[in-house]
């Protein structure tokens, strides 16, 4: 095909996918005006029914669990898929070369940098931590929170400690909470179908609106993702940095 | 809409537009930092604080990754 014919057929191809782009935009409905129902019955029911005053959180560990289950093991499966095949190059690596010049300075931080990431490091921990325990009472969840614990470890590696954070060996501790995480959702999916017939009913005391032992299962669900989000997050960076401080090394 | 989701929107986009406009990998992991934290600023504007809170984090993590990966490659190439 010839250029000129090339650019015709473009032509038309995108003059076809706007006019059905601009169709469609003008289709939607207003910004901010929402018109589905499922919305506004879950925010007058999600309170008096499960005791969460985060809607949201209900919704995903909760009302539309089974699908949440899915999500967990997409993360589940990208994250040991990512350990596997860094893990593989690096046994090779450590058998050709040994172990030597692990210790190697890494790229020089300044002061500032060094100063600040480790202080936040604690703070970050803490942060992460009570945006999961309150997943259910205020904006935020498992997956949030289990993020914002997995940061942590990254402002460890800005403070160029990385070394002493490698000498705790974390690697069985964080495979371990991966695999511990994602199935600790399943098992509370399983309580509830033995107790009452449906997979994740929420089946436990539901407690006083407001503490952070209530809504019945949710927290549970809450610690459980969290746990697996941090861990699969940690992991991950851990076998990136493995790999780029052997290149380093080796 | 507001003046704020507005003025936001149009900084998402144009940032968007600046890491697709980008060519150096490395320049464009930064630009992209940026990017997320504009879009953790819309998520807070239109009222969805958790989402925000992802944002960050990703934010964060995601190009230090890639600046791994990128640190990766370029010793490679200079063997």
């Amino acid at each position: 095909m010839s250029r000129r014919a090339r650019l015709v057929v473009f032509a038309v191809g995108a003059a076809g996918a706007a006019a059905l782009l601009a169709w469609g935009l003008l289709g939607l409905p207003d910004f901010g005006h929402y018109r589905g129902p499922y919305g506004d019955v879950l925010n007058e029911q999600a309170l008096g029914q499960r005791h969460a005053q985060n809607v949201v959180n209900a919704v995903v560990l909760d009302y539309r669990g089974f699908d949440t289950v899915g999500e967990e093991f997409i993360l589940f499966g990208a994250v040991i898929g990512v350990t596997l095949l860094l893990r593989r190059q690096r046994e090779e690596h450590e058998r050709a070369t040994g172990d030597r010049a692990r210790d190697m300075a890494f790229a020089r931080t300044s002061d500032a940098v060094r100063v600040f990431s480790l202080a936040l490091v604690v703070p970050t921990i803490v942060l992460g931590l009570y945006v999961v325990v309150h997943g259910h009472l205020s904006p935020g969840g498992g997956f949030q929170g289990g993020l914002i614990v997995g940061a942590a470890p990254v402002f460890v590696y800005l403070a160029g400690r990385y070394v002493v954070f490698r000498s705790v060996d974390p690697e069985g501790a964080l495979d371990l909470g991966e695999g511990m995480g994602a199935a600790g959702f399943v098992a509370v999916g399983l309580v509830g179908l033995v107790a009452t017939g449906a997979f994740l009913e929420n089946v436990w005391p539901l407690g006083q609106v407001g503490s952070v032992f209530s809504a019945g299962t949710i927290p549970v669900i809450n610690v459980s993702v969290g746990i697996e989000v941090a861990a699969g997050l940690v992991l991950v960076l851990f076998e990136f940095l493995e790999q780029t401080l052997l290149l380093r090394g080796g | 809409m507001t003046a704020v989701e507005i003025v936001t929107m149009l900084l998402v986009g144009g940032i968007a537009l600046a890491v697709v406009l980008t060519k150096d990998p490395l320049k464009q992991v930064l630009v992209f930092s940026l990017f997320g934290s504009a879009l953790a600023v819309l998520f807070l504007v239109l009222q969805a604080p958790d989402v925000a809170l992802s944002a960050i984090v990703v934010g964060l993590a995601y190009p230090v990754l890639v600046m791994l990966t990128l640190s990766k490659i370029r010793q490679r190439e200079r063997r």
